[in-house]
């Protein structure tokens, strides 16, 4: 099995969320750069079905140069080969289609991304690349097996969750659940350094369609203090006449 | 060209959702000089959409389409888009429509902008108001393509009436062989409970609690509230709460009008996830928690004495209040 986990470069997820420029680009600096928590998820259970079922694992990026420290620790934690493909993912649709050349022209049997990022939070990329590459596509998985070409996953719902059939190939929107917050791994000394000897290929991107642009941002309000109550009573009548939420 | 709004119901009921963005829809259309046409799936009571400001239905009546499947409806609903010559497609954020909305900015090469907070600044050039960096700022985004898919935020908009003539059309199914092969095998799904996509309370607690056999009282509360329950990250990694329970930037967000949080520290990651609730209110018996300075309400005390007391006196207040 062939599989591609289409990893996400983000922000730390602690990190403060600044703008520049008048407010049209997001303020890198300072900000501590990470795998997409979700990717990280897609990518751990990759490695389950790299060491239990021999597949291949490919990773994709679509980024600057400024990626690859990220890409790298992708590599270290396993992967066997990386593909950067050298354009601003300014747009999830335009993101979808330079991964979909990738997807082509690598024969990919799965490929794993994740539910959302956490900067732009489209939640569409890996939808809208299952459908450009005409393969299957689950959404919010939270488990997922193969066997041969049958696929059965669970999926998130609201309220509870879904048990999915499909086959390959497939692409799945991946959260924790793939696999468990203690499967995670950190990369060792000895992933890191093969990793540096890893294939990483820069492609340049194709022509795609660039359906959106973020033109602004902004930062909501500040909060004003928080209202302390001395007893249950009084919040309980703060919530009902001040708040009107009871 | 009218607006189209695809309106999630459940067992022929609408959804909550399903009426706030058919009031979104209509906003839209207002801006746009046009009307509203509603998409729905075996649905029963399809008038109701005449008083959130949609003219048309068309109620796709198949017994396969039962239950949700991402790529049947949104074969189903390209179909309605291209049949209706609409131009732009209102959608929610509920965890189904976010499965399908991908599949159908695809097959119409339409800019999809999901999470979507105010109606659009703008109809020429489009654009629209999202969050974005999991709640911690905001995108003002352009949509460039003809068709445009917007995805409106759970309790951002509101439901508002406007009463309008309507009429209701029975279609049928549209196939795409092409289009995502998955089948249901089985829904496991707490029934009769509130949820934390579509609550308007919801009760959280967090590791405070100590041990899983102390969430009678979280239930309870709930319970008393007509709550969804909730929990912070840790507390779902060690196992006291299912997963579905986890909200915060790696979690389910949470936009309800109230969100109560009981120890709960209110790390950055648990805050991205619920600042787009209303009202936060904190019970902690740390005063330097985080969370305070995040919050709108809030008790410094043992949650253990705190929360016994709030059960028995809202039991009291229900009472009174009905
Ligand atoms: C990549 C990443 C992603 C993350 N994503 C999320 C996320 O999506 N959601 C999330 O929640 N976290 C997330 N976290 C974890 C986050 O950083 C915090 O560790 C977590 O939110 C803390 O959970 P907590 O508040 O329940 O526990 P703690 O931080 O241990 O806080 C417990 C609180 O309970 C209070 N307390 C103790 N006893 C009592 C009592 N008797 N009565 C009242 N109060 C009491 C304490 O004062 C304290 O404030 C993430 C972390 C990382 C690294
Ligand atoms: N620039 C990118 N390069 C590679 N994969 C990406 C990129 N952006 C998003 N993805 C994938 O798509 C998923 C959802 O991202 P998004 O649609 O941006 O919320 C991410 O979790 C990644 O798996």
């Amino acid at each position: 099995m062939k599989i591609l986990v289409c990893i996400s470069n983000v922000p730390d997820t602690t990190s403060k969320i600044n703008f520049t420029d008048g407010d049209t680009k997001f303020d890198t600096n300072g900000v501590q750069f990470v795998i997409n928590p979700n990717d990280e998820f897609g990518l751990t259970r990759a490695m389950w079905f790299k060491e239990k079922q021999g597949a291949t694992v490919h990773i994709a990026t679509v980024g600057g140069p400024s990626v690859e420290p990220t890409m790298r620790k992708a590599l270290a934690i396993g992967a066997d080969e990386a593909f950067r493909i050298n354009a601003e993912p300014t747009d999830g649709f335009y993101v979808a289609q330079q991964l979909a050349e990738v997807v082509k022209n690598g024969g990919y049997d799965l490929v794993i991304g994740g539910r959302e990022s956490i900067d732009y939070n489209g939640g569409m990329v890996p939808g809208i690349l299952a459908s450009l590459s005409n393969m299957n596509f689950i959404n919010s998985c939270i488990n997922l097996e193969i066997d041969g070409n049958n696929v059965t996953a669970v999926r998130e719902i609201d309220g509870g969750k879904e048990k999915l059939s499909s086959s390959l190939p497939l692409v799945v929107g991946g959260q924790k659940g793939l696999v468990e917050e203690s499967d995670l791994r950190i990369p060792n000394m000895r992933g890191i350094m093969m990793a540096r000897k890893k294939p990483l290929s820069v492609l340049e991107p194709v022509d795609g369609l660039k359906a959106t642009e973020d033109k602004k941002f902004d930062k909501p309000a500040a909060k004003g203090q928080v209202k302390l109550a001395d007893s249950v009573d009084q919040l309980i009548d703060l919530l009902h006449n001040e708040a009107k939420v009871i | 060209m009218s607006v189209l709004v695809y309106t999630e119901s459940e067992k022929g009921k609408f959804k909550k959702n399903a009426l706030e963005v058919a009031s979104y829809a209509s906003a839209v259309a207002k801006m746009m000089g046009t009307t509203v046409t509603a998409v729905a799936f075996n649905s029963t009571d399809n008038e109701l959409l005449g008083d959130y400001g949609v003219s048309k239905v068309l109620n796709v009546k198949d017994e396969s389409l039962a239950t949700f499947n991402a790529g049947a409806y949104a074969a189903s609903i390209t179909q309605a888009v291209k049949s209706t010559d609409a131009k732009v497609v209102i959608l929610s954020s509920s965890t189904d429509t976010k499965y399908l909305a991908p599949l159908l900015a695809a097959k119409l090469s339409a800019g999809y902008a999901p999470n979507v907070v105010q109606a659009p600044e703008s109809t020429s050039p489009f654009m629209v108001k999202r969050t974005a960096f999991s709640n911690k700022g905001f995108a003002h985004t352009q949509i460039d393509t003809d068709i445009k898919i917007i995805g409106v935020s759970n309790n951002a908009f509101g439901a508002h009436e406007s009463k309008t003539e309507i009429t209701i059309e029975e279609i049928s199914a549209t196939s795409d062989e092409n289009m995502n092969n998955t089948k249901s095998v089985e829904i496991d799904k707490v029934v009769g409970k509130a949820t934390i996509a579509d609550a308007d309370i919801v009760v959280s607690a967090g590791r405070g609690l100590k041990g899983p056999e102390n969430w009678g009282m979280i239930e309870e509360l709930a319970d008393i509230l007509g709550a969804a329950t909730a929990c912070s990250k840790p507390v779902s990694d060690l196992g006291w709460r299912p997963h579905g329970e986890h909200v915060g930037q790696t979690g389910k967000p949470v936009a309800s009008n109230l969100y109560i949080a009981i120890g709960i520290s209110g790390a950055i990651q648990h805050l991205a996830g619920v600042s787009a609730s209303k009202t936060k209110v904190v019970i902690n018996n740390d005063p330097e928690a985080p969370f305070f300075k995040a919050a709108d309400y809030g008790i410094v005390g043992d949650a253990f004495e705190v929360v016994p007391q709030l059960i028995e006196k809202l039991k009291v207040f229900k009472a009174q209040n009905g």
